[in-house]
């Protein structure tokens, strides 16, 4: 229907200057917003905030909704907004709309696995995946490997939402040109903003700020579906540009298909699958998990999380209809930026007040997530370096003091991360972080079935797919970098290209299961194992136990305490 | 400090109920899989190539697949309440 509508496109006007009344509805939200933030430490408030169940988890007292809208806020980030369709537009399907089987598949793990973690931490009072591990292998080693991925992977991450606030800063025209100082403030005062909030409220401030986030996201996104396609002559005629564009680049290099051509196919598969599977590994989709109040708040969750996947199907296509629309986007340097592709859309073809509305979704959904992420980074450090390795008498207040001034650091480092280094490398350190975190998995979600593998084949297992990937990454060059320039790379024996994570999570899996049969033959201690059986299976109800940390337990081979922690038997 | 009265057996569970929800998980997961055989533009629904159209409704596939898992993983596992071993005194507040 739409496609008899004569194509009337806005032309594109990279680098317009300010944008005076998107940048006035930007703020008038990003204010009211702020506000929220700071109210939410009262809200559904415990005795007080001083420790890591309140401050860090919420209370561990989110319902069904609560938690959907935070997994929500935390897995689609504004580097999710700005990035897939960024890459739809730049490099088409392969590495854009892989986004889309990454979702799907995402949901039956989060069904199979998170529920079982859910419970165990609700058992054993776990806040993070290095408490987990620790508990399930006794090994304090291995703990902190896990933590150290889990923490370092998680910083450019945190970055990464801050580029995605940039680039909607650039395309409104916000920041001088002049020196350095004039040019960022904006930036450093939606920072300073996000930290305040953080630092007094907690994880409960992102989770009222998602609903603002979500529900301006799905506005904007659903307008923007509907109206622009109309606008730039029709889905046909977007498809149709497309393909043109597919077709006019050599196969040769590949630049860019609308398809998946046949040598992408391992490659398609392996990114959406390694993704998935890594996603829920990363300390702040862990911290989301642990927040809800039931186990079964996780499963029912699971299955109405699939919701944000169309969405965010819908959101990669703004990447194509960028393409019909003819966006150019060039950043305030004067250079080709493909990640202003989606602003600058918006900046073009939108009136400038519900630019403006746009912008504060996408700059909204950098700060939900770049909250939730230093608050679960934030406790990683206090639960599983500081406490676990520095000051092990720590007090329960003392370790959400910790975890608050980490909270901060942690931010201070993103964003000088973000002022200092070329953008190429948050986001490159992204990928890099990807394949880290995904060296995780086995230790995990392995753990919440079985104790068989060795804990010291586990930490082996590790340490062997951590090198093999950062030197599998190290050697991927792009046009924009010599080296860490992508996350693929032929995997052995197959001999396709692939997601490099995966082809590391299996030789890590190897690993661990050949030194698991080793390690047993020796005889070396398996350590002691403070979980059993049954406490996978634990509901909201159910009591918890009033474990000590004590580490000086695990040393001694002594048992945590005379009623529970058993060796597994098997 | 109350320990299960089973530790070391999970909840009673319907076998085939949970291998039914099993293969409602697996299902969207498998059809993604053969990425060479969806990865073409006809034919198209409206103006939507196949590729793009294929994947979409995967999507609702896959909300239908995990809620007939929710509901069958509630009837398969019906939870036990916690059953404490010995005495369901409070705590006695040794380790």
């Amino acid at each position: 229907m739409t496609s008899f509508l004569p194509a009337s496109a806005n032309p594109s006007h990279p680098g317009g200057g300010l944008n005076a009344a998107a940048t006035i509805v930007l703020v008038l939200i990003f204010l009211l917003v702020t506000v929220m933030g700071f109210m939410a430490s009262r809200w559904r408030r415990g005795k007080d905030l001083e420790s890591l169940d309140e401050w860090g988890l919420g209370g561990r007292s989110f319902g069904t909704w609560i938690t959907w809208f935070l997994l929500g806020g935390d897995l689609y980030t504004a580097y999710t907004f700005v990035a897939v369709p960024a890459a739809m537009f730049s490099a088409g399907a392969v590495s854009g709309f892989f986004a889309v089987p990454y979702t799907i598949v995402l949901y039956p793990i989060i069904f199979f696995f998170m529920s079982r973690m859910w419970s165990v931490s609700h058992r054993h009072g776990y806040v993070t995946a290095g408490d987990f591990v620790r508990g399930r292998y006794g090994s304090r080693e291995l703990s902190l490997a896990i933590s150290l991925t889990g923490f370092v992977a998680t910083l450019p991450y945190i970055a990464l939402q801050l580029v995605g606030i940039q680039a909607v800063l650039e395309v409104a025209g916000v920041g001088g040109k002049g020196n350095w100082v004039a040019n960022d403030a904006p930036l450093f005062v939606a920072f300073l903003v996000l930290a305040a909030y953080t630092y007094t409220s907690g994880l409960r401030a992102p989770a009222i700020i998602a609903f603002v986030k979500d529900i301006l996201i799905y506005l904007v996104i659903i307008i923007a579906v509907i109206y622009l396609p109309t606008k730039v002559g029709g889905w046909h005629h977007i498809f149709d540009a497309v393909h043109a564009k597919s077709e006019s680049t050599a196969p040769a290099d590949a630049t860019f298909s609308d398809t998946v051509g046949p040598k992408a196919q391992w490659a398609y598969v392996t990114l959406a699958f390694g993704s998935a599977m890594a996603l829920f590994m990363y300390p702040h989709s862990i911290t989301a998990v642990l927040s809800s109040k039931s186990r079964n708040t996780i499963r029912k969750n699971a299955s109405m999380l699939p919701a944000y996947s169309f969405v965010l199907a819908l959101l990669a296509l703004l990447g194509w209809v960028a393409i019909a629309a003819g966006t150019k986007p060039i950043g305030l340097n004067g250079k080709a930026n493909p990640q202003l592709v989606v602003p600058q859309l918006f900046e073009d073809q939108f009136p400038s007040w519900f630019a403006g509305v746009a912008f504060a979704a996408i700059a909204i959904g950098a700060l939900v997530p770049a909250a939730i992420m230093s608050i679960a980074a934030a406790n990683t450090f206090t639960r599983n370096i500081y406490k676990e390795w520095l000051r092990p008498n720590a007090t329960v207040k003392e370790e959400a003091q910790v975890s608050k001034l980490t909270s901060l650091v942690v931010k201070i480092f993103a964003l000088v991360f973000v002022l200092a280094m070329d953008k190429q490398n948050a986001i490159n350190l992204q990928l890099l972080g990807g394949i880290w975190i995904l060296q995780t998995f086995p230790a995990i979600v392995i753990g919440l079935y079985t104790r068989w593998l060795h804990r010291w084949a586990l930490l082996a297992g590790w340490a062997v797919s951590m090198v093999y990937g950062t030197w599998k990454a190290y050697e991927v060059a792009s046009p924009a970098t010599k080296h860490f320039g992508g996350s693929l790379s032929n995997i052995p024996v197959i001999g396709q290209l692939g997601y490099i994570a995966f082809t590391a999570v299996i030789l890590n899996v190897l690993v661990a299961v050949v030194l698991t049969f080793a390690l047993n033959a020796l005889k070396v201690p398996a350590g002691t194992d403070e979980t059993v059986v049954a406490d996978y299976f634990v509901e909201a109800g159910d009591p918890r136990i009033d474990a000590d940390y004590d580490p000086t337990d695990f040393d001694t081979g002594e048992l945590a305490g005379p009623t529970q922690a058993k060796a597994d038997p098997a | 400090m109350a320990q299960h009265k089973f530790p070391d057996t999970a909840p009673p569970a319907d076998r085939r109920l949970q291998v039914l929800a099993g293969i409602c998980l697996l299902l969207p997961m498998i059809a993604l899989v053969p990425v060479g055989w969806y990865s073409r533009t006809t034919p198209r629904l409206g103006a939507f190539p196949f590729f793009i159209w294929y994947q979409m409704a995967l999507v609702i596939f896959c909300v239908i697949c995990t809620s007939i898992a929710y509901v069958l993983v509630q009837k398969a596992r019906p939870h036990v309440p916690f059953q404490a071993a010995e005495e369901t005194t409070t705590d006695g507040g040794e380790a």
